[in-house]
Protein backbone atom coordinates (compact mmCIF):
# COMPACT_ATOMS: atom_id res chain seq x y z
CA UNK A 1 0.00 0.00 0.00
CA UNK A 2 1.61 3.22 -1.11
CA UNK A 3 0.25 5.53 1.53
CA UNK A 4 1.10 7.30 4.73
CA UNK A 5 -0.44 5.74 7.80
CA UNK A 6 -0.40 7.61 11.05
CA UNK A 7 -1.91 6.21 14.22
CA UNK A 8 -0.68 8.31 17.06
CA UNK A 9 -1.55 8.89 20.66
CA UNK A 10 0.08 11.46 22.89
CA UNK A 11 -1.34 12.48 26.26
CA UNK A 12 -0.39 15.82 27.72
CA UNK A 13 -1.70 17.49 30.82
CA UNK A 14 -3.66 20.07 28.84
CA UNK A 15 -4.64 18.16 25.73
CA UNK A 16 -4.64 14.76 24.13
CA UNK A 17 -3.58 14.06 20.56
CA UNK A 18 -5.27 11.02 19.09
CA UNK A 19 -5.28 10.52 15.34
CA UNK A 20 -5.74 7.71 12.87
CA UNK A 21 -4.97 8.92 9.37
CA UNK A 22 -4.41 7.34 6.00
CA UNK A 23 -3.05 9.87 3.57
CA UNK A 24 -2.04 9.49 -0.06
CA UNK A 25 1.72 9.28 -0.51
CA UNK A 26 1.69 12.04 -3.06
CA UNK A 27 0.91 15.72 -3.28
CA UNK A 28 0.44 18.09 -0.39
CA UNK A 29 -1.64 17.06 2.59
CA UNK A 30 -2.47 20.25 4.44
CA UNK A 31 -3.14 19.92 8.16
CA UNK A 32 -5.42 22.78 9.06
CA UNK A 33 -6.90 23.88 12.35
CA UNK A 34 -6.90 26.60 14.99
CA UNK A 35 -3.90 27.26 17.24
CA UNK A 36 -3.55 24.60 19.86
CA UNK A 37 -5.40 21.96 17.85
CA UNK A 38 -2.34 19.73 17.75
CA UNK A 39 -1.17 20.29 14.17
CA UNK A 40 2.45 20.91 15.05
CA UNK A 41 2.44 18.17 17.67
CA UNK A 42 1.20 15.73 15.03
CA UNK A 43 4.05 16.71 12.74
CA UNK A 44 6.58 16.36 15.55
CA UNK A 45 5.23 12.89 16.35
CA UNK A 46 5.69 11.83 12.72
CA UNK A 47 9.28 13.09 12.88
CA UNK A 48 9.93 11.25 16.14
CA UNK A 49 10.62 14.48 18.01
CA UNK A 50 7.91 13.71 20.57
CA UNK A 51 9.41 10.70 22.28
CA UNK A 52 6.33 10.14 24.45
CA UNK A 53 4.07 9.53 21.45
CA UNK A 54 2.85 5.98 20.96
CA UNK A 55 1.37 4.34 17.89
CA UNK A 56 2.35 3.60 14.36
CA UNK A 57 3.96 5.61 11.58
CA UNK A 58 4.32 4.03 8.18
CA UNK A 59 5.43 5.83 5.02
CA UNK A 60 5.04 3.73 1.91
CA UNK A 61 6.49 0.36 2.84
CA UNK A 62 8.76 1.70 5.58
CA UNK A 63 7.64 1.40 9.18
CA UNK A 64 9.18 4.22 11.20
CA UNK A 65 7.37 3.47 14.39
CA UNK A 66 5.22 0.63 15.64
CA UNK A 67 5.08 0.48 19.38
CA UNK A 68 3.13 -2.78 19.31
CA UNK A 69 6.31 -4.29 17.82
CA UNK A 70 8.62 -2.18 19.96
CA UNK A 71 9.92 -0.34 16.90
CA UNK A 72 10.59 3.36 17.01
CA UNK A 73 13.34 4.86 14.90
CA UNK A 74 15.05 7.92 16.32
CA UNK A 75 14.53 11.09 14.28
CA UNK A 76 17.99 10.87 12.73
CA UNK A 77 17.12 7.51 11.16
CA UNK A 78 13.79 8.58 9.67
CA UNK A 79 14.29 9.60 6.03
CA UNK A 80 12.34 12.83 6.32
CA UNK A 81 12.85 16.51 5.73
CA UNK A 82 11.53 18.98 8.31
CA UNK A 83 11.04 22.69 7.75
CA UNK A 84 10.39 24.55 10.99
CA UNK A 85 8.30 27.67 11.36
CA UNK A 86 11.38 29.81 11.85
CA UNK A 87 13.99 28.79 9.33
CA UNK A 88 16.27 27.56 12.14
CA UNK A 89 19.41 27.73 10.05
CA UNK A 90 22.61 26.97 11.93
CA UNK A 91 24.04 30.37 12.82
CA UNK A 92 27.63 29.10 12.98
CA UNK A 93 27.57 27.88 9.38
CA UNK A 94 27.17 29.77 6.12
CA UNK A 95 24.40 28.94 3.68
CA UNK A 96 26.46 26.37 1.75
CA UNK A 97 27.50 24.57 4.94
CA UNK A 98 23.89 24.57 6.15
CA UNK A 99 22.85 22.95 2.87
CA UNK A 100 25.50 20.26 3.03
CA UNK A 101 25.02 19.45 6.72
CA UNK A 102 22.23 16.96 6.12
CA UNK A 103 23.45 15.95 2.68
CA UNK A 104 26.76 14.68 4.09
CA UNK A 105 24.91 12.58 6.62
CA UNK A 106 22.34 11.11 4.27
CA UNK A 107 23.31 8.09 2.27
CA UNK A 108 22.20 9.73 -0.92
CA UNK A 109 23.93 8.95 -4.15
CA UNK A 110 24.92 11.67 -6.57
CA UNK A 111 25.16 14.09 -3.67
CA UNK A 112 26.43 17.01 -5.75
CA UNK A 113 23.62 16.54 -8.24
CA UNK A 114 20.99 16.40 -5.52
CA UNK A 115 22.37 19.54 -3.95
CA UNK A 116 22.55 21.40 -7.27
CA UNK A 117 18.95 20.45 -8.00
CA UNK A 118 17.74 21.69 -4.64
CA UNK A 119 19.67 24.94 -5.09
CA UNK A 120 18.26 25.46 -8.58
CA UNK A 121 14.73 24.50 -7.56
CA UNK A 122 14.66 27.13 -4.81
CA UNK A 123 16.72 29.75 -6.61
CA UNK A 124 19.32 30.23 -3.89
CA UNK A 125 22.50 29.90 -5.97
CA UNK A 126 23.42 33.51 -5.23
CA UNK A 127 23.31 33.04 -1.48
CA UNK A 128 25.69 30.15 -0.96
CA UNK A 129 28.54 32.07 0.61
CA UNK A 130 26.45 34.41 2.71
CA UNK A 131 26.11 34.14 6.44
CA UNK A 132 22.67 33.14 7.62
CA UNK A 133 22.07 36.52 9.25
CA UNK A 134 22.82 38.31 5.99
CA UNK A 135 19.82 37.01 4.06
CA UNK A 136 16.13 37.90 4.25
CA UNK A 137 13.41 35.93 6.01
CA UNK A 138 12.03 34.55 2.75
CA UNK A 139 15.50 33.53 1.62
CA UNK A 140 16.19 31.84 4.93
CA UNK A 141 13.03 29.80 4.56
CA UNK A 142 13.99 28.79 1.02
CA UNK A 143 17.43 27.72 2.25
CA UNK A 144 15.75 25.70 5.01
CA UNK A 145 13.55 23.95 2.45
CA UNK A 146 16.52 23.24 0.16
CA UNK A 147 18.50 21.94 3.15
CA UNK A 148 15.70 19.50 3.93
CA UNK A 149 15.37 18.45 0.27
CA UNK A 150 19.10 17.80 -0.03
CA UNK A 151 18.77 14.76 2.23
CA UNK A 152 16.44 13.19 -0.37
CA UNK A 153 13.61 12.67 2.11
CA UNK A 154 10.77 10.25 1.52
CA UNK A 155 8.42 12.63 3.29
CA UNK A 156 8.68 16.38 3.67
CA UNK A 157 7.17 17.92 6.81
CA UNK A 158 6.53 21.66 6.78
CA UNK A 159 5.40 23.40 9.95
CA UNK A 160 3.82 26.74 9.02
CA UNK A 161 6.80 27.62 6.86
CA UNK A 162 5.26 30.95 5.87
CA UNK A 163 3.81 32.02 9.21
CA UNK A 164 6.78 34.10 10.26
CA UNK A 165 6.87 36.00 6.96
CA UNK A 166 5.01 39.16 6.06
CA UNK A 167 2.48 38.96 3.27
CA UNK A 168 4.81 40.21 0.52
CA UNK A 169 7.48 37.64 1.45
CA UNK A 170 4.79 35.02 1.58
CA UNK A 171 3.76 35.80 -1.98
CA UNK A 172 7.45 35.42 -2.91
CA UNK A 173 7.72 31.94 -1.54
CA UNK A 174 4.33 30.39 -2.40
CA UNK A 175 5.30 29.85 -6.06
CA UNK A 176 8.39 27.93 -4.91
CA UNK A 177 6.21 25.64 -2.86
CA UNK A 178 3.90 25.07 -5.83
CA UNK A 179 6.95 24.26 -7.90
CA UNK A 180 8.02 21.70 -5.32
CA UNK A 181 4.64 20.07 -5.43
CA UNK A 182 4.54 19.98 -9.21
CA UNK A 183 8.12 18.88 -9.85
CA UNK A 184 9.00 16.56 -6.99
CA UNK A 185 7.34 13.31 -6.22
CA UNK A 186 7.92 13.73 -2.50
CA UNK A 187 4.72 13.71 -0.45
CA UNK A 188 4.39 16.63 1.95
CA UNK A 189 2.57 17.19 5.22
CA UNK A 190 2.00 20.91 5.48
CA UNK A 191 0.75 22.49 8.68
CA UNK A 192 -0.96 25.86 8.45
CA UNK A 193 -3.78 27.94 9.82
CA UNK A 194 -3.80 30.30 6.83
CA UNK A 195 -6.78 29.96 4.49
CA UNK A 196 -4.98 31.15 1.38
CA UNK A 197 -2.36 28.42 1.78
CA UNK A 198 -5.09 25.78 2.15
CA UNK A 199 -6.95 26.70 -1.03
CA UNK A 200 -3.76 27.21 -3.00
CA UNK A 201 -1.64 24.27 -1.98
CA UNK A 202 -3.78 21.48 -0.58
CA UNK A 203 -4.48 18.28 -2.47
CA UNK A 204 -5.66 16.51 0.64
CA UNK A 205 -7.06 18.42 3.59
CA UNK A 206 -6.92 17.28 7.21
CA UNK A 207 -8.96 19.41 9.58
CA UNK A 208 -7.91 19.18 13.21
CA UNK A 209 -9.45 20.40 16.40
CA UNK A 210 -8.57 19.71 20.03
CA UNK A 211 -6.12 16.96 19.14
CA UNK A 212 -8.58 15.10 16.92
CA UNK A 213 -9.13 14.84 13.19
CA UNK A 214 -12.51 16.37 12.32
CA UNK A 215 -12.40 15.80 8.57
CA UNK A 216 -10.05 14.37 5.99
CA UNK A 217 -10.25 13.93 2.23
CA UNK A 218 -9.56 15.60 -1.09
CA UNK A 219 -9.59 19.33 -0.48
CA UNK A 220 -12.43 20.05 -2.91
CA UNK A 221 -14.58 17.47 -1.17
CA UNK A 222 -13.84 18.55 2.38
CA UNK A 223 -14.50 22.21 1.59
CA UNK A 224 -17.84 21.46 -0.10
CA UNK A 225 -19.06 19.32 2.74
CA UNK A 226 -21.96 21.19 4.28
CA UNK A 227 -22.16 18.77 7.23
CA UNK A 228 -18.98 20.40 8.38
CA UNK A 229 -19.11 23.94 7.11
CA UNK A 230 -15.45 24.81 7.19
CA UNK A 231 -14.80 28.48 7.40
CA UNK A 232 -11.57 29.01 5.55
CA UNK A 233 -10.76 32.69 5.52
CA UNK A 234 -13.94 34.79 5.46
CA UNK A 235 -16.57 32.23 4.69
CA UNK A 236 -17.42 28.68 3.73
CA UNK A 237 -17.21 27.98 0.04
CA UNK A 238 -16.44 25.42 -2.61
CA UNK A 239 -13.01 24.90 -4.11
CA UNK A 240 -13.06 23.94 -7.76
CA UNK A 241 -10.32 22.65 -10.01
CA UNK A 242 -10.38 23.06 -13.76
CA UNK A 243 -8.46 24.34 -16.72
CA UNK A 244 -8.85 27.26 -19.05
CA UNK A 245 -10.86 26.27 -22.10
CA UNK A 246 -11.52 29.52 -23.89
CA UNK A 247 -10.71 33.20 -23.70
CA UNK A 248 -13.02 36.13 -24.44
CA UNK A 249 -10.47 38.71 -25.44
CA UNK A 250 -12.97 41.51 -25.93
CA UNK A 251 -14.32 41.31 -22.39
CA UNK A 252 -11.19 40.03 -20.67
CA UNK A 253 -12.82 36.85 -19.49
CA UNK A 254 -11.65 33.26 -19.38
CA UNK A 255 -13.82 30.18 -19.51
CA UNK A 256 -12.78 27.49 -17.07
CA UNK A 257 -13.89 23.94 -17.66
CA UNK A 258 -14.30 21.99 -14.49
CA UNK A 259 -12.00 19.01 -14.77
CA UNK A 260 -12.06 17.61 -11.32
CA UNK A 261 -14.73 18.65 -8.94
CA UNK A 262 -15.71 17.03 -5.73
CA UNK A 263 -15.37 13.30 -5.99
CA UNK A 264 -18.26 11.04 -5.26
CA UNK A 265 -20.85 9.96 -7.76
CA UNK A 266 -20.71 11.78 -11.05
CA UNK A 267 -24.16 13.37 -11.08
CA UNK A 268 -26.58 10.83 -12.49
CA UNK A 269 -24.48 10.16 -15.55
CA UNK A 270 -25.00 13.72 -16.69
CA UNK A 271 -22.36 14.21 -19.39
CA UNK A 272 -22.70 17.98 -19.67
CA UNK A 273 -19.49 19.78 -19.03
CA UNK A 274 -19.74 22.52 -16.52
CA UNK A 275 -17.79 25.67 -17.18
CA UNK A 276 -17.45 28.96 -15.37
CA UNK A 277 -16.40 32.40 -16.61
CA UNK A 278 -13.77 34.19 -14.61
CA UNK A 279 -11.89 37.43 -14.89
CA UNK A 280 -8.88 36.92 -17.12
CA UNK A 281 -5.69 38.05 -15.50
CA UNK A 282 -3.19 36.74 -18.02
CA UNK A 283 -4.45 33.17 -18.22
CA UNK A 284 -3.45 30.83 -21.06
CA UNK A 285 -5.61 28.21 -22.70
CA UNK A 286 -5.03 24.82 -21.12
CA UNK A 287 -3.65 26.27 -17.90
CA UNK A 288 -4.83 24.48 -14.74
CA UNK A 289 -6.54 26.74 -12.25
CA UNK A 290 -8.27 26.61 -8.90
CA UNK A 291 -11.39 28.64 -8.23
CA UNK A 292 -13.08 29.42 -4.98
CA UNK A 293 -16.80 30.16 -4.84
CA UNK A 294 -17.97 31.44 -1.46
CA UNK A 295 -21.40 30.37 -0.23
CA UNK A 296 -22.55 33.99 0.12
CA UNK A 297 -21.86 34.63 -3.59
CA UNK A 298 -24.23 31.93 -4.83
CA UNK A 299 -27.96 32.58 -5.23
CA UNK A 300 -30.72 30.42 -6.63
CA UNK A 301 -33.45 30.77 -9.25
CA UNK A 302 -35.97 28.16 -10.27
CA UNK A 303 -35.65 28.99 -13.97
CA UNK A 304 -32.63 30.21 -15.83
CA UNK A 305 -32.58 33.95 -15.39
CA UNK A 306 -32.66 35.87 -18.66
CA UNK A 307 -32.14 39.51 -17.88
CA UNK A 308 -29.28 39.55 -15.45
CA UNK A 309 -25.73 40.77 -15.38
CA UNK A 310 -24.60 37.60 -13.68
CA UNK A 311 -22.58 35.51 -16.13
CA UNK A 312 -22.47 32.13 -14.48
CA UNK A 313 -25.73 30.16 -14.33
CA UNK A 314 -25.46 26.48 -13.62
CA UNK A 315 -28.29 23.93 -13.57
CA UNK A 316 -28.22 22.10 -10.29
CA UNK A 317 -29.99 19.87 -7.83
CA UNK A 318 -30.33 20.67 -4.14
CA UNK A 319 -28.48 17.94 -2.27
CA UNK A 320 -28.94 19.08 1.28
CA UNK A 321 -30.33 21.92 3.35
CA UNK A 322 -28.71 22.95 6.63
CA UNK A 323 -29.78 25.43 9.24
CA UNK A 324 -27.30 28.24 9.79
CA UNK A 325 -26.28 29.76 13.09
CA UNK A 326 -28.64 32.67 12.42
CA UNK A 327 -32.23 31.42 11.82
CA UNK A 328 -32.79 33.75 8.86
CA UNK A 329 -30.25 31.82 6.77
CA UNK A 330 -29.89 28.35 5.35
CA UNK A 331 -26.88 26.71 3.77
CA UNK A 332 -27.58 24.61 0.67
CA UNK A 333 -25.37 22.11 -1.00
CA UNK A 334 -25.91 22.06 -4.75
CA UNK A 335 -24.79 19.48 -7.23
CA UNK A 336 -24.18 20.85 -10.71
CA UNK A 337 -23.16 17.80 -12.66
CA UNK A 338 -19.84 16.83 -11.15
CA UNK A 339 -19.49 20.08 -9.35
CA UNK A 340 -20.53 20.77 -5.77
CA UNK A 341 -21.34 24.29 -4.66
CA UNK A 342 -22.41 25.76 -1.35
CA UNK A 343 -25.00 28.52 -1.30
CA UNK A 344 -26.11 30.62 1.65
CA UNK A 345 -29.56 32.08 1.08
CA UNK A 346 -32.29 33.55 3.27
CA UNK A 347 -34.55 30.96 4.82
CA UNK A 348 -37.63 32.85 3.60
CA UNK A 349 -36.33 32.83 0.03
CA UNK A 350 -35.72 29.10 0.20
CA UNK A 351 -39.20 28.58 1.60
CA UNK A 352 -40.87 30.78 -1.06
CA UNK A 353 -39.15 28.84 -3.82
CA UNK A 354 -40.01 25.55 -2.13
CA UNK A 355 -36.38 24.48 -2.10
CA UNK A 356 -35.80 21.07 -0.60
CA UNK A 357 -33.62 18.09 -1.23
CA UNK A 358 -34.03 17.04 -4.86
CA UNK A 359 -35.33 20.36 -6.18
CA UNK A 360 -34.02 21.20 -9.66
CA UNK A 361 -32.88 24.81 -9.85
CA UNK A 362 -30.25 27.17 -11.22
CA UNK A 363 -27.30 28.40 -9.28
CA UNK A 364 -26.21 31.96 -10.04
CA UNK A 365 -22.62 32.67 -9.16
CA UNK A 366 -22.01 36.32 -8.48
CA UNK A 367 -18.30 36.17 -7.87
CA UNK A 368 -15.47 33.69 -8.35
CA UNK A 369 -12.01 34.02 -6.88
CA UNK A 370 -9.08 32.67 -8.80
CA UNK A 371 -6.81 31.23 -6.15
CA UNK A 372 -4.18 29.79 -8.44
CA UNK B 1 59.77 47.22 40.40
CA UNK B 2 61.74 44.05 39.96
CA UNK B 3 60.69 40.48 40.52
CA UNK B 4 62.78 37.92 42.36
CA UNK B 5 63.24 34.40 41.05
CA UNK B 6 60.82 33.32 43.73
CA UNK B 7 58.25 35.76 42.38
CA UNK B 8 58.77 34.50 38.84
CA UNK B 9 58.48 30.92 40.01
CA UNK B 10 55.21 31.79 41.75
CA UNK B 11 53.89 33.47 38.60
CA UNK B 12 54.88 30.51 36.45
CA UNK B 13 53.28 28.05 38.87
CA UNK B 14 50.10 30.14 39.00
CA UNK B 15 49.76 30.18 35.23
CA UNK B 16 50.45 26.47 35.08
CA UNK B 17 47.86 25.75 37.75
CA UNK B 18 45.25 27.96 36.11
CA UNK B 19 45.82 26.42 32.67
CA UNK B 20 45.63 22.81 33.82
CA UNK B 21 42.62 23.57 35.99
CA UNK B 22 40.79 25.36 33.16
CA UNK B 23 41.31 22.56 30.64
CA UNK B 24 40.24 19.82 33.04
CA UNK B 25 37.38 21.90 34.33
CA UNK B 26 35.89 22.51 30.87
CA UNK B 27 35.97 18.77 30.22
CA UNK B 28 34.05 18.10 33.41
CA UNK B 29 31.78 21.15 33.37
CA UNK B 30 30.47 20.55 29.83
CA UNK B 31 28.52 17.35 30.57
CA UNK B 32 27.37 18.73 33.94
CA UNK B 33 26.13 21.94 32.30
CA UNK B 34 24.44 20.03 29.49
CA UNK B 35 22.66 17.86 32.00
CA UNK B 36 21.61 20.85 34.13
CA UNK B 37 20.33 22.71 31.06
CA UNK B 38 18.22 19.82 29.78
CA UNK B 39 17.18 17.55 32.61
CA UNK B 40 13.72 17.52 34.09
CA UNK B 41 14.88 15.25 36.88
CA UNK B 42 14.13 16.07 40.48
CA UNK B 43 17.88 15.92 41.13
CA UNK B 44 18.46 19.09 39.16
CA UNK B 45 17.98 21.51 42.06
CA UNK B 46 20.22 19.69 44.58
CA UNK B 47 22.96 19.14 41.98
CA UNK B 48 22.78 22.78 40.88
CA UNK B 49 23.08 23.86 44.51
CA UNK B 50 26.04 21.55 45.06
CA UNK B 51 27.81 22.96 41.99
CA UNK B 52 27.17 26.51 43.19
CA UNK B 53 28.34 25.80 46.75
CA UNK B 54 31.92 27.08 46.24
CA UNK B 55 30.42 30.49 45.43
CA UNK B 56 29.19 31.03 48.97
CA UNK B 57 31.39 28.77 51.06
CA UNK B 58 34.42 30.43 52.71
CA UNK B 59 37.47 29.05 50.87
CA UNK B 60 38.89 27.95 54.19
CA UNK B 61 35.92 25.66 54.76
CA UNK B 62 36.38 24.13 51.34
CA UNK B 63 40.12 23.87 51.93
CA UNK B 64 39.60 22.30 55.34
CA UNK B 65 37.34 19.55 54.03
CA UNK B 66 39.64 18.95 51.08
CA UNK B 67 42.60 18.67 53.41
CA UNK B 68 40.78 16.07 55.46
CA UNK B 69 39.69 14.18 52.37
CA UNK B 70 43.13 14.27 50.76
CA UNK B 71 44.99 13.39 53.96
CA UNK B 72 46.22 9.85 54.68
CA UNK B 73 43.01 8.96 56.55
CA UNK B 74 40.59 10.70 54.18
CA UNK B 75 38.71 8.81 51.44
CA UNK B 76 40.65 10.39 48.58
CA UNK B 77 43.94 10.04 50.49
CA UNK B 78 43.35 6.34 51.08
CA UNK B 79 42.58 5.82 47.45
CA UNK B 80 45.62 7.72 46.16
CA UNK B 81 47.87 5.84 48.58
CA UNK B 82 46.35 2.53 47.57
CA UNK B 83 46.95 3.48 43.95
CA UNK B 84 50.57 4.27 44.79
CA UNK B 85 50.37 8.05 44.17
CA UNK B 86 50.99 9.02 47.78
CA UNK B 87 49.06 11.86 49.37
CA UNK B 88 47.81 14.74 47.23
CA UNK B 89 47.82 17.17 50.13
CA UNK B 90 50.57 19.80 49.78
CA UNK B 91 51.15 18.80 46.14
CA UNK B 92 50.49 20.41 42.79
CA UNK B 93 47.92 17.72 41.90
CA UNK B 94 46.10 18.48 45.13
CA UNK B 95 46.06 22.15 44.19
CA UNK B 96 44.59 21.32 40.78
CA UNK B 97 41.85 19.25 42.40
CA UNK B 98 41.09 21.99 44.93
CA UNK B 99 41.08 24.68 42.23
CA UNK B 100 38.71 22.66 40.07
CA UNK B 101 36.19 22.37 42.87
CA UNK B 102 36.68 25.99 43.84
CA UNK B 103 36.17 27.29 40.27
CA UNK B 104 33.50 24.76 39.21
CA UNK B 105 30.55 27.18 39.32
CA UNK B 106 32.47 29.68 37.18
CA UNK B 107 32.83 27.08 34.44
CA UNK B 108 29.40 25.47 34.75
CA UNK B 109 27.18 28.55 34.94
CA UNK B 110 28.19 30.25 31.64
CA UNK B 111 27.82 26.91 29.88
CA UNK B 112 24.37 26.29 31.37
CA UNK B 113 23.34 29.78 30.24
CA UNK B 114 24.69 29.17 26.74
CA UNK B 115 22.98 25.78 26.40
CA UNK B 116 19.70 27.14 27.74
CA UNK B 117 19.80 30.15 25.42
CA UNK B 118 20.33 27.80 22.50
CA UNK B 119 17.16 25.88 23.32
CA UNK B 120 16.30 22.47 21.95
CA UNK B 121 15.65 23.59 18.39
CA UNK B 122 19.19 23.35 16.92
CA UNK B 123 19.54 19.79 18.19
CA UNK B 124 16.13 18.91 16.73
CA UNK B 125 17.06 20.42 13.40
CA UNK B 126 20.29 18.43 13.42
CA UNK B 127 18.31 15.25 14.14
CA UNK B 128 16.02 15.88 11.16
CA UNK B 129 19.21 16.28 9.11
CA UNK B 130 20.32 12.76 10.09
CA UNK B 131 22.82 13.70 12.80
CA UNK B 132 22.78 11.41 15.84
CA UNK B 133 22.95 13.02 19.28
CA UNK B 134 26.72 12.84 19.77
CA UNK B 135 27.38 14.08 16.25
CA UNK B 136 24.93 16.95 16.73
CA UNK B 137 26.47 17.82 20.09
CA UNK B 138 29.93 18.29 18.60
CA UNK B 139 28.92 19.84 15.28
CA UNK B 140 26.04 22.05 16.43
CA UNK B 141 25.77 22.51 20.19
CA UNK B 142 29.44 23.18 20.94
CA UNK B 143 30.00 25.63 18.05
CA UNK B 144 26.80 27.49 18.92
CA UNK B 145 27.80 27.67 22.58
CA UNK B 146 31.30 28.93 21.77
CA UNK B 147 30.89 32.31 23.53
CA UNK B 148 29.79 30.38 26.60
CA UNK B 149 32.94 28.28 26.43
CA UNK B 150 35.12 31.36 26.02
CA UNK B 151 33.52 32.94 29.04
CA UNK B 152 33.72 29.75 31.11
CA UNK B 153 37.41 29.37 30.28
CA UNK B 154 38.29 32.96 31.08
CA UNK B 155 36.34 33.02 34.32
CA UNK B 156 37.80 29.70 35.47
CA UNK B 157 41.31 30.81 34.60
CA UNK B 158 40.99 34.19 36.30
CA UNK B 159 39.24 32.80 39.33
CA UNK B 160 41.91 30.13 39.77
CA UNK B 161 44.64 32.74 39.49
CA UNK B 162 42.93 34.71 42.22
CA UNK B 163 42.31 31.93 44.72
CA UNK B 164 44.00 32.11 48.07
CA UNK B 165 42.19 30.39 50.89
CA UNK B 166 41.97 26.93 49.39
CA UNK B 167 45.58 27.09 48.22
CA UNK B 168 46.79 28.06 51.63
CA UNK B 169 44.83 25.27 53.31
CA UNK B 170 45.79 22.40 51.04
CA UNK B 171 48.91 23.68 49.31
CA UNK B 172 50.95 24.70 52.27
CA UNK B 173 52.81 27.46 50.42
CA UNK B 174 55.82 25.35 49.39
CA UNK B 175 58.16 27.25 47.03
CA UNK B 176 58.18 25.89 43.45
CA UNK B 177 55.53 23.31 44.33
CA UNK B 178 52.51 25.07 45.71
CA UNK B 179 53.46 28.70 46.20
CA UNK B 180 51.33 30.75 43.83
CA UNK B 181 51.12 34.50 43.32
CA UNK B 182 48.44 35.14 45.92
CA UNK B 183 50.32 33.29 48.68
CA UNK B 184 53.58 34.89 47.57
CA UNK B 185 52.02 38.33 48.02
CA UNK B 186 50.82 37.26 51.45
CA UNK B 187 54.35 36.16 52.26
CA UNK B 188 55.81 39.48 51.14
CA UNK B 189 53.38 41.42 53.25
CA UNK B 190 54.02 39.25 56.28
CA UNK B 191 57.74 39.91 55.81
CA UNK B 192 57.09 43.65 55.41
CA UNK B 193 58.46 43.52 51.80
CA UNK B 194 55.95 46.06 50.54
CA UNK B 195 57.79 46.89 47.33
CA UNK B 196 57.72 43.24 46.29
CA UNK B 197 54.07 42.95 47.26
CA UNK B 198 53.29 46.03 45.16
CA UNK B 199 54.85 44.53 42.07
CA UNK B 200 52.89 41.31 42.22
CA UNK B 201 49.66 42.89 43.43
CA UNK B 202 49.81 45.47 40.64
CA UNK B 203 50.33 42.73 38.07
CA UNK B 204 47.30 40.85 39.43
CA UNK B 205 45.21 44.01 39.31
CA UNK B 206 46.05 44.67 35.67
CA UNK B 207 45.52 41.03 34.75
CA UNK B 208 42.08 40.87 36.37
CA UNK B 209 41.02 44.13 34.74
CA UNK B 210 42.08 42.92 31.29
CA UNK B 211 40.20 39.65 31.76
CA UNK B 212 36.99 41.47 32.66
CA UNK B 213 37.43 43.88 29.75
CA UNK B 214 37.88 41.05 27.25
CA UNK B 215 34.89 39.24 28.74
CA UNK B 216 32.64 42.22 28.23
CA UNK B 217 33.79 42.44 24.58
CA UNK B 218 33.05 38.76 24.09
CA UNK B 219 29.64 39.27 25.64
CA UNK B 220 28.82 42.22 23.46
CA UNK B 221 29.83 40.41 20.31
CA UNK B 222 27.63 37.52 21.32
CA UNK B 223 24.53 39.63 21.75
CA UNK B 224 25.21 41.23 18.38
CA UNK B 225 25.49 37.97 16.50
CA UNK B 226 22.43 36.56 18.19
CA UNK B 227 19.39 36.67 15.96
Amino acid sequence: MNAIQLQLDLGRSSFHLKVDLHLPAQGISVIYGPSGSGKTTLLRCVAGLETQARGRVQVGLDVWQDDSLGVSLPTAQRPLGYVFQEASLFAHLDVAANLSYGLKRSHARNQQMVLDEAIALLGIGELLHRRTDQISGGERQRVAIARALATQPKLLLLDEPLASLDSARKQDILPWLEKLRDELKIPMLYVTHAADEVVRLADTLVVMDAGQVRAVGPVTEVLSNSDLPLVVGDDVGALIEGHVQDLDKQWHLAQVRISKASSGVAGEGNPTHISIWVRNSGLQIGQPVRLRVLARDVSITLEEAQNTTIQNHLPCVVESVHAESHPSQVLLRLRCGELLLLARVTARGAHDLGLQVGTQAWAQVKSVALVK
Amino acid sequence: MHLTTEDLSAIFLTLQLASVTTVLLLLIATPIAWWLAHTQSGWRAPIAALVALPLVLPPTVLGFYLLIALGPLGPIGRFTQWAGWGSLAFSFSGLVLGSMIYSLPFAVQPLVNAFEAMGSRPMEVAATLRANKLDAFFTVAIPLAKPGFVMAAMLSFAHTVGEFGVVLMIGGNIPDKTRVVSTQIYGHVEAMEYAQAHGLAGAMLVFSFVVLLVLSWVNRRRTQTAI
